[in-house]
């Protein structure tokens, strides 16, 4: 076991240390960073604030995971999380229950997911390609279900979900994390990810072995339609309102980048999903971290870019392959630290 | 060894080390103008990593390189072109969406007013291949030619930009016959014309029919350069392997597999416009053989006996009950196992590790829900790179770092693991190195006493011979002939393939 443990903290060292680099330097700049409250039963801070907003791009970051996994991609992520939030939006608002109207969103999604999948791995459709459609035509599906408007509700259920908070935590938190120890249990713990790994890396031998590979190709964009419409509800109970221009916009670009600074390869086969998610923290961290310090916003992305161009470079091959050439002769002492620790 | 003027090529002290491991240890190698070399060694002997020193591949971690008696130090395969070294690969490394001039003349188009002239350079390229005896229409694309012309434009190409020195990296690999005749031609053309040529190969007629010096490497080492003329086959194979091989395959037909029932019914099985349907019954414990040429169709029978490609005409049946041969899933559900022919697109899968591809196909059968736990899954492996002897630093390495024999033998385990009932190879042994060749045949031999069918298809007429107690030949994309008892011999699968009038090659 321990030894799966020191296997862990290898391939989420760079994750870490580049996140908590991150969060030293705004600390930095911004004192009063680290600092937390208790308020009528709920924490609140910075540190907390980036957990809670950096909710739908963790979310999204699950199921583009395991589709990378897959040497796929799923565009359409951003634009189902506006058709979910409008779905969600039409029906709280035309009278079904909370309960109905979460089973309808979720199914939604899955929906979506579908045919995502379909067209990937039946029709055998380029991922980029297939999840295009879905991503320039959702946000039309979107404006019809909203009717061009932003529908706004005020059931208080829904509500919660995005504004409410349980066992201290804002429930944004609560269900992106329950949501990502839910997933990467299934997947280690079955062989699931194991067989999607195999797929990733070589579809043929992988269907040659006996593999299903279709069944695995449509669940890995099933699933990423599913956290596309739990993001998409968050993101709509958040605002109390859907928009469907601006719900979800351009995440799905941050969702793959998470996966890419969580250092999952594009190139399907080996994936970490708790590395996407520290992925997406570090992109949110990133986000909060330059509002907090006071930068003019207009350098907002540049900084963003750069600091992510700078994560990358340090996790290229050759990079990586320097680094390991520098430490070799410390390797012990490196040893005998992780032991102390 | 001292350069002198008769070398255009030498290394000397070659040093390459990969993490954990050294690839090379001080390795000499000397090329003369005019001479065909073969680089000889089994599969992880450092071939490759040699070539790819001397062509800027990789970086060379210690050593001398001279060319022409100068020092060189290629950092790239550019350089190395630059330096006169050209290379021609296995897989050949040319586009085949382009044509064939095209190709020739990739990346120093002659030009006119700043725009490519094409009727220039198919002139040229005309012109060049005229050289090889080569006349084929220059603006077609490349892919509509042989693998064997494709491999004379690469070395047109290859010769063309570097004119020193020539890799060929097993060139004749996927070539039948008549095909090998016309390349060495073409070298040895090219070795009167003064170039120096490396011969990569695992087949070892060809080295005595084309070489003058052979080089054999072991483990990383030289193991010697001698003149071919005097270096008896015996000896080399010793040197290859560092011992003598008891006895490459034994003969013995009296014992195989007469006896059993039938245990595999295949009637009227066939798909249209892969394989004409044939019937074949498959005993418990018997290997059959399949032979023919390459095209003829036997890498479509065992697609369809396994269910990669859907049979639609035939009926299949074991021990009377009818198969359900409709998927790779469904057959390995019947407890069939398939060993393809191309291990690196159809076989391993690179990025995971040994014991990850060893569990595959069995994880795959109990479906995802029910793992095999690591425990498990180490032991799986651990027993089989013991019992095959797959020679890995340890089991978490990718596979995709393995020597092709090594690649072959977790595949095999792979099977194996699912203890398959009716097993299917396709070309196990091709290009992997003798020792691991012997290996792969004892282990068939082993299987079928277990009592397991075995289907085995290979261009290795005696090796085929020594195995199967029948042989099926092909031709066409069809079973023309079925051979057994005595009539089992290389001479009789030459002249059922050669029976009226096949075609020479595909």
């Amino acid at each position: 076991m321990s030894a799966t443990l020191k296997s862990y903290a290898v391939r989420l060292f760079p994750q870490i240390a580049a996140l908590a680099v991150i969060l030293l330097m705004v600390s930095i700049a911004f004192p009063g960073f680290f600092r937390l409250e208790m308020q009528n039963g709920r924490l609140y801070g910075s540190l907390i604030d980036i957990l809670n907003r950096g909710a739908p791009v963790a979310l999204l970051s699950i199921g583009m995971t395991v589709v990378i996994a897959t040497k796929g991609i799923d565009l359409s992520v951003g634009a189902v999380m506006a058709i979910c939030g409008a779905v969600a939006a039409a029906c709280i608002t035309s009278g079904y229950g909370l309960v109905a109207t979460l089973l309808v969103t979720l199914g939604t999604g899955i929906l979506c997911g579908l045919w995502n999948g379909i067209l990937v791995a039946v029709l055998d459709i380029q991922p980029i390609i297939a999840t295009l459609v879905l991503m320039v035509a959702g946000r039309g599906i979107a404006q019809l279900i909203t009717e061009g408007a932003i529908l706004t509700f005020n059931d208080p259920g829904l509500i919660f979900i995005g504004s409410g908070s349980f066992l201290g935590l804002p429930m944004p938190v609560v269900i992106w994390l329950t949501f990502g120890i839910v997933v990467a249990l299934l997947v280690r713990r079955t062989a699931l990810g194991m067989l999607i790994e195999a797929l990733g890396v070589n579809r043929r031998a992988s269907m040659l072995s006996g593999v299903s590979t279709g069944v695995l190709l449509i669940a890995a964009y099933v699933l990423s339609g599913l956290c596309a419409a739990i993001a998409g509800i968050i993101a709509a109970a958040d605002i109390r309102g859907a928009d469907a221009n601006n719900a979800g916009l351009w995440l799905e670009l941050d969702a793959i980048l998470a996966v890419v600074v969580g250092g999952t390869s594009l190139l399907g086969g080996r994936f970490s999903i708790a590395a996407s998610l520290l992925g997406a923290l570090i992109i949110q961290s990133i986000n909060t971290g330059i509002l907090l310090s006071g930068f003019p916003p207009e350098f907002n992305l540049i900084i963003k870019a750069a600091i992510i161009v700078l994560i990358l470079v340090i996790q290229s091959p050759r990079a990586q392959t320097a680094f390991a050439f520098l430490s070799r002769p410390r390797a012990g002492e490196k040893k005998a630290e992780q032991e102390a620790k | 060894m001292q350069p002198d003027n008769s070398h255009v090529l030498s290394a000397t002290g070659i040093d390459k080390i990969f993490p954990g491991a050294k690839a090379l240890n001080r390795v000499d190698f000397s090329l003369r103008r005019g001479e065909v070399h073969a680089l000889l060694g089994e599969n992880g002997a450092g071939k490759s990593t040699l070539v790819k020193c001397l062509t800027g591949a990789y970086r060379r971690d210690g050593g001398r390189i001279l060319v022409d008696g100068a020092d060189a130090d290629p950092q790239s395969t550019l350089e190395a072109q630059k330096l006169g070294i050209g290379t021609v690969y296995q897989e050949v490394n040319l586009l085949p969406n382009l044509t064939v001039a095209e190709n020739l003349f990739l990346g120093r188009q002659p030009r006119r007013f700043g725009l490519i002239d094409a009727g220039a350079m198919n002139r040229q390229a005309r012109a060049l291949l005229a050289e090889y005896d080569l006349d084929i229409d220059v603006t077609a694309e490349l892919a509509a030619y042989s693998v064997a012309v494709q491999q004379v434009v690469a070395i047109a190409r290859a010769v063309d930009l570097s004119g020193k020195v020539l890799i060929l990296d097993e060139p004749t690999a996927s070539l039948d016959a008549h095909e090998v005749a016309m390349l060495f031609r073409i070298v040895r053309r090219l070795k009167e014309r003064g170039l120096g040529i490396i011969f990569i190969t695992h087949f070892l007629e060809q080295v005595y029919e084309i070489s003058d010096r052979i080089t054999v490497l072991r483990n990383g080492q030289l193991v010697g350069t001698r003149e071919t003329a005097e270096l008896s086959r015996r000896e080399l194979i010793a040197m290859m392997l560092g011992r003598e091989l008891v006895q490459e395959v034994a003969v013995d037909h009296g014992a195989k597999g007469e006896g059993g029932d039938v245990r595999f019914r295949f009637r009227g099985f066939g798909r249209k416009g892969h394989i004409q349907p044939f019937d074949l019954d498959v005993r418990a414990g018997e290997v059959v053989g399949i032979a023919g040429l390459l095209g003829s169709g036997r890498t479509e029978t065992a697609e369809i006996l396994f269910g990669a490609e859907r049979a639609d005409s035939g009926t299949a049946e074991a021990d009377g009950r009818a198969l359900d041969l409709s998927s790779p899933r469904a057959a390995i559900r019947e407890k069939f196992g398939f060993c393809p022919e191309d291990r690196k697109v159809d076989g391993i899968i690179g990025d995971l590790s040994v014991r990850e591809n060893i569990a595959l196909a069995l994880q795959a059968r109990r479906g995802w829900a029910r793992p095999i736990s690591r425990g498990e899954q180490d032991r799986l492996a651990d027993d089989y790179i013991k019992a095959l002897d797959i020679r890995t630093s340890d089991r978490e390495k990718p596979i995709k770092l393995l020597s092709g024999g090594n690649q072959q033998k977790a595949i095999l385990a792979r099977w194996l693991a699912t203890n398959p009932d009716f097993l299917i190879l396709d070309e196990p042994t091709r290009g992997i190195d003798v020792g691991a060749h012997a290996e792969i045949i004892r282990l068939i031999e082993s299987l079928c006493e277990k009592g397991m069918s075995l289907i085995v298809i290979s261009s290795e007429l005696e090796e085929l011979v020594a195995y199967s107690s029948r042989v099926i030949v092909l031709r066409d994309r069809a079973h023309v002939a079925e051979l057994t008892g005595g009539k089992v011999t290389t001479e009789g699968i030459v002249e059922a393939i050669a029976a009226s009038g096949g075609r020479a090659d595909a």
